[in-house]
C-alpha cells in the first residue's frame, strides 16, 4: 500500500478484498484500452497513414515533416523564450516596488495594476496587442504572455518576501540601506530561492499559454501541425496530433519534475549554496528537539520550513510525494501553519492553475 | 464610450455565453474532479494509477491542444460531438477536473494523520473514515484552491472563442473589426464583464479562508 494515512496496513479480508478489486479493476482497464484499440483498428487508424512521420509523402521528405514541427517547436519556444526573462524583470520590480515603497501613491498602481493583469484573460491581451495595438503576431503572444505572468510572478515574489522572518528587513534597514535597497539585495534573494520551485511552475504555465498563439494565428507548434494535417489529408491530423501533444506533454513534464526536484531539495535543507540558515542560538547549534517535541522557536533559522525540517513535529504527516505534487503540496504545508501561509492564502486569485 | 453602450446587446449575449459555459463546465469539472481525487486516494492500485496517469497527462496539456483535440483530431477518429458549446464542455471539463483534483488531493493530504488514525482506531473503515472524518475537514482547506481553480476555469473559457464558440473574447474580436477606432473601450468593457465573475469568486474565497483561519 501507498502508506496513504486513510487506510491501515491490510489484514487477511482486507487483502482479499484488495486483489479482487486490483484483479476486477485491472481488466476493466484492460477491456476498455483494448475496445480503443479495436476500434481504432476497425477505422484503419493504424494503416500506412503514420508512413508520413519516416517515409514522408506527397513529395515531401520525412525530413521536411519533421524540420516544420522543429521551426514550429522553435517559434513555441522562442515566444516563451522572450516573455519568460521579461515578465520576470518586471514582476520582480513590481515586488520591490511594492515591498520597498514608503508611500501609498508608489505602492497602490502597481497593486491595482496587477489585480486587474491576473484578473484577465491571456487571450483577451493577446488580442489587445494584435487588434487594437496591431502588433505583429510573435509580439502579441510575447504581450499577453508578459503582462499575466508579471502580475503572477509579482504576486509569488509578495508572497515569498512576507515569508521572510521580520529580523532580515530590521538588520537591513539597521545598518543604514533604505527600504528598497534592503528589499533588493538583502529580502529579495531570499524571497527568490524561497519561491523558486513556484517560479519554476509557473514556467510551465506560461508555456502551455504559448499555444494561445494558435488562435490568434501565430505559428507556432500547434499552428504547425494543423497546417501539417491540412497540406498531408485530413487522414494525418491525428498523427500529427500524436506528435505535437507528445512534444508539449514531454517539455511541460521535464519542467514539473524540475520544480518537484528543487522543491524537495529545498526542504531537505541541502540545498546547496547561498543562504544557509543562520544559527541565531547564543554558541553552536541549539540541540534537536526529539521526536514529537516542542520545536524551536522562532527565528532558530530563517525562513525555517523552507530551509530546514528543525521546526516541524513529527506527528505531522510526511505525505507521499509524486510528481507534480508541487502546488498542493505548497498550500498543504501553508496550512500546516508555516509563515508561507498568510501570504499564500491571500494568494487565491493568481489562477496560476492553468 | 459610446460604442460600449450601443453594443452592449452582443456583449450581454456573450457575457450569458461565457457564465453559461464556465457554471456548466465548472460544475461537471466538480463532479468528476472529486471522483478522480477519491481514486487517487482510494486503496485500490488500478484506480490510483488512472487517476495519477490522467491527472499527469492534463494537467500538461496546454488547454488549447485539449480543444483542438475535440474539434479537429476526435472527428477523424469516428467521434463527432457537436461544435460550439458541447465540445466546449467537453474540453474544458476534462481540462478543469485535473486540476480540481490536485486540490481536493491536497486538501485531503492536510488533514492531521492523528484524525485518520481516530477514525481508524474506533473502528471505521476506509469509506466511514474518509466521509466522516477526512472529507469534512479536507473541504476548508480545499476551498480557498478550489475558488482560486474555478477562477482560472472561468479565465479559460475564453479559449473557447477560437473554436467556434461566441463567448466574450470572439465578441471582442468581432467588435474590434467592427469599429476599430474604439479598441481600447471594448478592450475594457470586455474585460471589466471577465472581473465581473472573477473578482467577486476572489472576494469570496479570501472570505472563507478567514472563517477557516478562525476555526483551526
Amino acid at each position: 500500500m501507498s502508506g496513504s494515512i486513510l487506510y491501515d496496513a491490510p489484514g487477511p479480508r482486507a487483502k482479499r478484498l484488495d486483489r479482487t478489486l486490483n484483479i476486477v479493476f485491472s481488466l476493466v482497464f484492460v477491456a476498455v484500452v483494448a475496445w480503443i484499440g479495436y476500434s481504432f483498428w476497425q477505422r484503419d487508424i493504424f494503416n500506412d497513414r503514420w508512413a508520413v512521420l519516416w517515409e514522408g509523402a506527397r513529395g515531401q521528405t520525412p525530413a521536411d515533416v519533421w524540420g516544420s514541427l522543429a521551426r514550429g517547436l522553435g517559434r513555441t519556444l522562442l515566444a516563451a523564450g522572450i516573455a519568460a526573462p521579461i515578465a520576470m524583470l518586471i514582476g520582480g520590480g513590481i515586488a520591490i516596488i511594492r515591498r520597498g515603497a514608503r508611500s501609498r501613491w508608489v505602492s497602490v498602481p502597481p497593486t491595482v495594476l496587477t489585480e486587474l493583469a491576473r484578473g484577465l484573460p491571456v487571450l483577451l491581451l493577446m488580442f489587445l496587442a494584435k487588434l487594437v495595438f496591431g502588433w505583429p503576431f510573435l509580439w502579441s503572444v510575447v504581450f499577453g504572455l508578459v503582462v499575466y505572468n508579471a502580475a503572477v510572478v509579482a504576486e509569488i515574489l509578495r508572497a515569498g518576501l512576507a515569508a521572510l522572518p521580520k529580523g532580515q528587513r530590521e538588520a537591513g534597514l539597521s545598518i543604514g540601506l533604505s527600504t528598497m535597497r534592503t528589499t533588493l539585495i538583502i529580502e529579495l534573494p531570499q524571497a527568490v530561492r524561497i519561491m523558486l520551485p513556484a517560479l519554476i511552475s509557473q514556467l510551465v504555465v506560461l508555456l502551455k499559454d504559448t499555444s494561445l498563439g494558435f488562435i490568434i494565428a501565430y505559428e507556432e507548434l500547434l499552428r504547425t501541425m494543423k497546417l501539417n494535417s491540412e497540406f498531408f489529408g485530413s487522414e494525418s491530423r491525428i498523427v500529427f496530433f500524436t506528435v505535437g501533444a507528445g512534444i508539449y506533454i514531454l517539455i511541460n513534464m521535464s519542467v514539473s519534475r524540475l520544480a518537484t526536484f528543487v522543491e524537495r531539495r529545498l526542504r531537505e535543507g541541502g540545498g546547496g549554496k547561498g543562504i544557509e540558515p543562520p544559527e541565531i542560538g547564543p554558541a553552536g547549534p541549539i540541540p534537536q528537539s526529539g521526536v514529537g517535541g516542542p520545536a524551536r522557536e522562532e527565528g532558530a533559522h530563517a525562513g525555517d520550513p523552507v530551509f530546514g525540517a528543525g521546526r516541524r513535529p513529527e506527528s505531522r504527516p510526511i505525505p507521499q510525494r509524486r510528481p507534480g505534487d508541487d502546488e498542493g503540496e505548497r498550500r498543504r504545508q501553508a496550512y500546516l501553519g508555516d509563515p508561507t501561509a498568510q501570504s499564500l492564502r491571500h494568494n487565491t486569485r493568481t489562477g496560476d492553475s492553468r | 464610450m459610446g460604442t460600449f453602450i450601443d453594443e452592449f446587446g452582443t456583449i450581454w449575449g456573450a457575457f450569458l455565453a461565457t457564465l453559461s459555459l464556465t457554471v456548466v463546465s465548472g460544475a461537471l469539472a466538480l463532479v468528476w474532479g472529486t471522483l478522480l481525487a477519491v481514486m487517487r486516494v482510494s486503496p485500490v492500485g488500478p484506480l490510483r494509477t488512472f487517476g495519477t496517469g490522467y491527472v499527469e497527462l492534463v494537467r500538461n496539456t496546454p488547454l488549447t491542444v485539449m480543444f483542438f483535440f475535440w474539434v479537429f483530431v476526435a472527428p477523424s477518429i469516428g467521434f463527432v460531438p457537436p461544435l460550439g458549446f458541447w465540445i466546449a464542455v467537453i474540453a474544458m471539463t476534462l481540462y478543469t477536473s485535473s486540476f480540481v483534483c490536485e486540490a481536493l488531493r491536497s486538501g485531503v493530504n492536510s488533514v492531521g494523520v492523528g484524525q485518520a488514525e481516530a477514525a481508524r482506531s474506533i473502528g471505521l473503515t476506509f469509506g466511514q473514515t474518509l466521509s466522516q472524518v477526512v472529507l469534512p475537514q479536507a473541504w476548508r482547506t480545499a476551498i480557498p484552491p478550489l475558488i482560486s481553480v474555478l477562477i482560472a476555469h472561468t479565465k479559460n473559457t475564453s479559449v473557447a472563442a477560437g473554436f467556434a464558440y461566441f463567448e466574450l473574447v470572439a465578441s471582442m474580436q468581432r467588435l474590434t473589426n467592427k469599429h476599430p477606432a474604439d479598441g481600447i473601450v471594448i478592450f475594457f468593457g470586455i474585460g471589466l464583464m471577465y472581473l465581473v465573475i472573477t473578482i467577486p469568486l476572489g472576494l469570496l474565497a479570501a472570505r472563507i479562508e478567514r472563517k477557516v483561519a478562525f476555526a483551526r
